[in-house]
């Protein structure tokens, strides 16, 4: 892992996570495929989207959200589908 | 069937509906209960402020306008006595600062899952309704009328919905109200709160116990970037974060984590944070289209303040108060819109016009030609210049047995040499516009 990760990684561990069974943030493969920026790979501020090259794939490791709206406003073609968790779900800032 | 849902429609049936617990919904929400209205307030996090992320300070003289006893009784980290802007350069900085022991404090900072829970627990003991851990998912509109919300588990009907909902508002988009928010028009924020000894904060930054220092960053790893930095000092921790333009981001295919990382390490930064531990990641977008992206701010049955509304004035770092206020004005109009039993457009306009008379239009006017300009010139105004204010500063403090008039030279020389004089001008001629724009 690198550092950057690592150290990605180690501030996500200070945020207090209630996950969802299932994911708040749909993308469309078709989109994904023939997606050029993959924006979302690194605007997120939580990395919550990484290219699988080999399956051809976008990862979304949803429960690492941080609910701000990015990745929706960079997708290229507009096309990821974004809603909040529900209400019993996702982040709770205690600082905020 | 339909009986039911008629009854339904009358039980779940309230003057105002607020979306949006931040403090927006919550001045606009408190604002209504006073004058003995029925107002329901809805949050999707488990309490207001649990999803509610800023720099930051609130400023006294609007929150007073809404919660007259805040100074005594509301949750208040440190009241600000000390402006300090900081240009970084790649290693090294100029800083100016502006310090006064205010009789009347401009801003205290503070923590805004304490403090917004708190505005929220005013609201209540006002007679607001607040149902928390609930998402609006759409609104309800009838005969091009917005007459209720949807949630997860229920529909709520009412006479006017208040759409506080914050920079995203997907609800202003859903009923057209707006179209995209563009790469452009927000920055992505990052920010970590790191826990530090109430006495090294004082030290660190010259203060007493319940004394405040806010510094904002310019340059250092944004250099050349249309992106802001602030540091903060709470009781016994600090806040340091920052806000990039998302389309730099975009264009420039950077982590905004990454980016903060490096400001942490600049050598001005790291020693006030040192041995301090993060105990809160947190991000959020800011709103920074300014006047010419403001949606549409009513239409029949709906209001839209706050952050949904784009009322921020990021070279202040000004949104709560814009947020508050615009929430009461909101509230206002409702309460003339439920004195006259009309929910019409034709009413509803009074909160365009209670806003223009009011500082929040007038001052996004002012700056309506800022982000343009600096869209433009972010190289330049954020990068070739605080560097060589920095350079400027190097050779000034700089002793080595070179006479004082050859460097002055020298540093002169330099700016034409890498700015050549169409570039000069061009700068300059932004600038005065830019000023005239500002001042006219
Ligand atoms: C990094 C950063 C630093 C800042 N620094 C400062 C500063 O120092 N001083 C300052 O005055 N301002 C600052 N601001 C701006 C300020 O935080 C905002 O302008 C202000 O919070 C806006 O208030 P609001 O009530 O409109 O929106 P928010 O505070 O965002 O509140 C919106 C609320 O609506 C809720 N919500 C959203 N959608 C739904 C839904 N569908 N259903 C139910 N609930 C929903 C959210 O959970 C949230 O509680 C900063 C902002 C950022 C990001
Ligand atoms: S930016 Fe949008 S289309 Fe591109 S990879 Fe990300 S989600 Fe898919
Ligand atoms: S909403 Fe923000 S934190 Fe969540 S996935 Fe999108 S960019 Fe990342």
């Amino acid at each position: 892992m690198n550092d950057s990760k690592k150290d990605l990684e180690n501030k996500l561990y200070t945020v207090k996570y209630n996950p969802d069974s299932e994911s708040h943030l749909t993308p469309v493969p078709e989109s994904c495929a023939n997606c050029r920026s993959k924006a979302c790979t690194f605007v997120c501020p939580a990395g919550v989207y990484e290219w699988d090259e080999e399956n051809n794939r976008l990862i979304v490791n949803y429960e690492d959200c941080l609910e701000c709206g990015a990745c929706r406003i960079a997708c290229e073609d507009k096309s990821l589908s974004w809603v909040y968790p529900k209400g019993t779900k996702g982040v709770t800032f205690k600082q905020g | 069937m339909i009986e039911e849902n008629i009854e339904k429609k009358d039980q779940n049936h309230v003057d105002v509906i607020v979306v949006g617990g931040g403090p927006a919904g919550i001045s606009c929400a408190i604002t209504l209960a006073r004058a003995g209205k029925d107002v329901v307030l809805i949050e999707r996090g488990k309490f207001s402020g649990s999803k509610n992320v800023f720099g930051g300070a609130i400023y006294a003289q609007p929150t007073r306008e809404i919660f007259p006893n805040f100074e005594k009784e509301a949750p208040i980290e440190r009241k600000n006595i000390e402006h300090k802007y900081a240009l970084l350069g790649e290693d090294d900085s100029t800083v100016i600062s502006y310090k006064k022991r205010h009789e009347d404090p401009v801003s205290y900072t503070v923590i805004r899952a304490k403090f917004d829970r708190w505005m929220a627990q005013e609201a209540k003991k006002e007679g607001v309704v607040i149902v928390e851990e609930t998402v609006v998912r759409e609104l309800i509109v009838e005969n091009e009328c917005v007459v209720g919300v949807r949630t997860e588990l229920e529909d709520y009907y009412c006479n006017i919905v208040v759409l506080a909902d914050g920079v995203n508002s997907l609800l202003a988009k859903q009923i057209g109200l707006r179209g995209d928010i563009e790469p452009e028009d927000v920055a992505v924020s990052v920010k970590e709160v790191i826990k530090l000894d109430k006495e090294k904060i004082n030290d660190r930054f010259l203060i007493n116990d319940d004394e405040g220092c806010i510094y904002e960053l310019f340059g250092g790893p944004m250099l050349g970037m249309l992106g802001l930095g602030f540091i903060y000092t709470n009781e016994n921790s600090i806040s340091i974060g920052l806000g990039i333009t998302l389309n730099e981001l975009v264009e420039r295919k950077i982590k905004p984590y990454e980016i903060l990382d490096k400001v942490k390490s600049h050598p001005t930064i790291a020693p006030l944070i040192k041995d301090g531990e993060v105990i809160e990641y947190s991000a959020h977008l800011i709103p920074e289209g300014g006047f010419k992206k403001v949606p549409i701010l009513y239409g029949a049955g709906v209001m839209v303040c706050g952050d949904a509304a784009m009322f921020v004035n990021n070279l202040h770092w000004e949104g709560t108060n814009l947020a508050m206020i615009s929430g009461k004005l909101a509230g206002e109009t409702a309460i003339i819109a439920l004195g006259r039993e009309d929910y019409s457009e034709n009413t509803l306009a009074k909160y365009q016009e209670k806003l223009e008379e009011s500082f929040i239009m007038k001052d996004l006017r002012t700056y309506r030609d800022l982000m343009d300009v600096m869209h433009d010139k972010s190289e330049d105004f954020l990068g070739y210049y605080p560097k060589k204010i920095n350079s400027f500063f190097e050779m000034f403090t700089s002793v080595n047995g070179i006479p004082k008039k050859d460097l002055y030279w020298k540093f002169i020389k330099s700016i034409f040499k890498d700015r050549g004089l169409s570039a000069l001008f061009s700068d300059f001629t932004s600038i005065i516009k830019l000023l005239w724009s500002i001042l006219r």
